[in-house]
């Protein structure tokens, strides 16, 4: 291999790896107290059958379902009982985070 | 640069969770022992948040068969290969799989022992070993024994759960199916009881003269109203639960015999036996000096690091964290925390702030889910773990058809999404 090709080669794997960090492609690990949720609602928040998604929705309208489940204003199965587990800076750091995934 | 170089830069590289990042000097080796929940769901999350981490697993099956939905494969509603799950997908991400047993764990040289010789130097040590059954803790009961009365509670290569399904469809109508069910703790509080009311689901459709004889060697257990709410409502007259004050507590089986022996020397004749008996941790921890008296890991309450090694983070059901149960989404949970611990203190920060959460599902029925919900946290003196208050509990009792419909498929739901988050 020549020397050009080598460059070429290495500069090629600085590029990859430039991706790897900064590049679109890896979403952002959600935090630990949004971590809990993904037991039921899954991988990204994404949903499951009749388990609704939680990527990409409103902020406000997150913590405002949260706080009507922690009053038990809000029809449930579980997430009445789920929701008054969490401090309010936890439902800031989850509902944050699920809004900003696909 | 020759083919062959580069092939071996590759090769190198396989093991790095952002596998187009060539291996830096002095890159920090998380290795996790054992790939059920508490052990898939930590490399998976560690490969996912910490790209910076070289993860290796090691698990001796080559797939998992998880101990969830079991209770549905022994009752004919699951096939076993809808609750097999491969590691494919963890090395897709990057983490190195090592199919071997863990034999031993050296704390002060960093390096656990495989049984196919090769010694594994780690940097922080995630070991999710799950459980040892007890073998002779109930007179008559050795590994041999499980040959003819299956315990079916350690998956494993799933024959001990395909064993307890044949006997229930070799079963003549009328016969009895005995349980022998342990004291706390062990994994999965309310599993004996799902499991009694799938057999009777089982039954109910099958072989509908025969009969249930749960001995219990305690005198309340998980989810109990909501169980034998469900008991009465779908299968009445069917099954007979013997608490430790009724006698319960079984001491000695004949498997020869088909008999269940009570402490007070009642001899119950049973048709097919399902033996859990009391656990332990599995055997690593015990070998490794991790164990207490009780036979289970004490651990720091944030870190998970075992009280006896600092840099072993002991997840799953092997721990003995206070309260909290022995359940795949506590593993799961836990999992998380514990890697987000060892990443920082590797980093040389402190370990964050602890919330463990757990959901755990039982199938009554066919259409009747129930549920218990908590939520933990590390206690202020950061030696317990205490439920946070007013927060978590049971579903409601009474007549609500359609909270147990829906909770059944929420359960269903669940299994899926714990399964795509371990495995991702």
């Amino acid at each position: 291999m020549s020397q050009r090709h080598r460059l070429a080669l290495e500069w090629g794997i600085v590029g990859l790896t430039f991706l790897a960090i900064a590049g679109p492609a890896r979403s952002q690990p959600a935090p630990l107290a949004a971590q809990g949720c993904l037991g039921c609602h899954g991988p990204n928040g994404a949903g499951s059958g009749g388990i609704p998604s939680l990527a990409g929705r409103d902020q406000s309208e997150l913590a405002t379902a949260m706080a009507a489940f922690r009053a038990n204003e809000r029809p449930a199965t579980i997430m009445n009982r789920i929701a008054r587990g969490y401090t309010e800076a936890e439902i800031a750091a989850a509902v944050g985070y699920f809004a900003g995934t696909r | 640069m020759t083919t062959l170089r580069r092939r071996s830069l590759l090769t190198a590289g396989a093991a790095l969770c952002a596998p187009a990042l060539p291996r830096a000097q002095g890159q920090a080796r998380l290795l996790v022992i054992g790939g059920g929940f508490g052990g898939a769901s930590a490399a998976s999350f560690a490969c996912r948040s910490y790209p910076w981490l070289d993860v290796t697993l090691v698990e001796p099956q080559p797939r998992l068969i998880t101990c969830p939905y079991g209770n549905l494969v022994i009752a004919g509603e699951r096939r076993i290969e809808e609750i097999t799950h491969g590691y494919d997908g963890l090395r897709a991400r990057g983490v190195r799989v090592v199919q071997d047993w863990a034999e031993d764990v050296d704390p002060v040289a960093r390096r656990v022992r495989l049984r196919g010789g090769d010694a594994l130097p780690y940097d922080r040590l995630i070991l999710s070993p799950g459980i040892a059954i007890r073998f002779g803790a109930i007179d008559g009961y050795d590994e041999a024994a499980s040959g003819t009365m299956p315990h079916a509670w350690i998956a494993g290569d799933g024959a001990q759960m395909l064993l307890l399904r044949r006997q229930l469809e070799a079963m003549p109508d009328g016969g009895v199916v005995g349980l022998a069910i342990p004291a706390n703790p062990f994994r999965c509080p309310p599993g004996p009881y799902e499991r009694i009311s799938m057999i009777a689901h089982y039954l109910k459709r099958h072989k509908p003269r025969s009969k249930i004889l749960a001995l219990d060697a305690k005198d309340s257990f998980s989810k109990q109203a909501l169980f034998q709410d469900g008991w009465t409502a779908l299968y009445p007259g069917m099954i007979e639960w013997v608490p430790l004050a009724g006698d319960g507590r079984v001491v000695r089986v004949d498997v020869r015999e088909g008999v269940l022996e009570t402490e007070f020397g009642t001899r119950h004749r049973v048709d097919v036996g399902n033996v859990i008996p009391p656990q332990s941790a599995a055997r690593i921890a015990t070998a490794a000096g991790l164990t207490d008296r009780t036979g289970w890991v004490t651990v720091d309450t944030r870190t998970f690091e075992a009280r006896a090694a600092p840099g072993v983070h002991v997840i799953g059901d092997a721990n003995i964290p206070g309260p909290m149960p022995k359940s795949g989404f506590v593993a799961n949970s836990t999992a998380k925390q514990a890697v987000a611990s060892a990443a920082a203190l590797l980093r040389g920060e402190a370990a964050p702030e602890g919330v463990y959460f757990n959901t755990c599902y039982s199938h009554v029925g066919a259409e009747f889910g129930i549920s218990v919900v908590n939520i933990f946290r590390p206690s202020a003196d950061g030696t317990g773990i205490v439920e946070v208050p007013n927060s978590g509990g049971v579903s409601p009792r009474g007549n609500l058809p359609e909270q147990r419909r829906l909770e059944a498929g929420h359960a269903d739901d669940w299994y899926r999404s714990i399964t795509a988050d371990m495995f991702r």
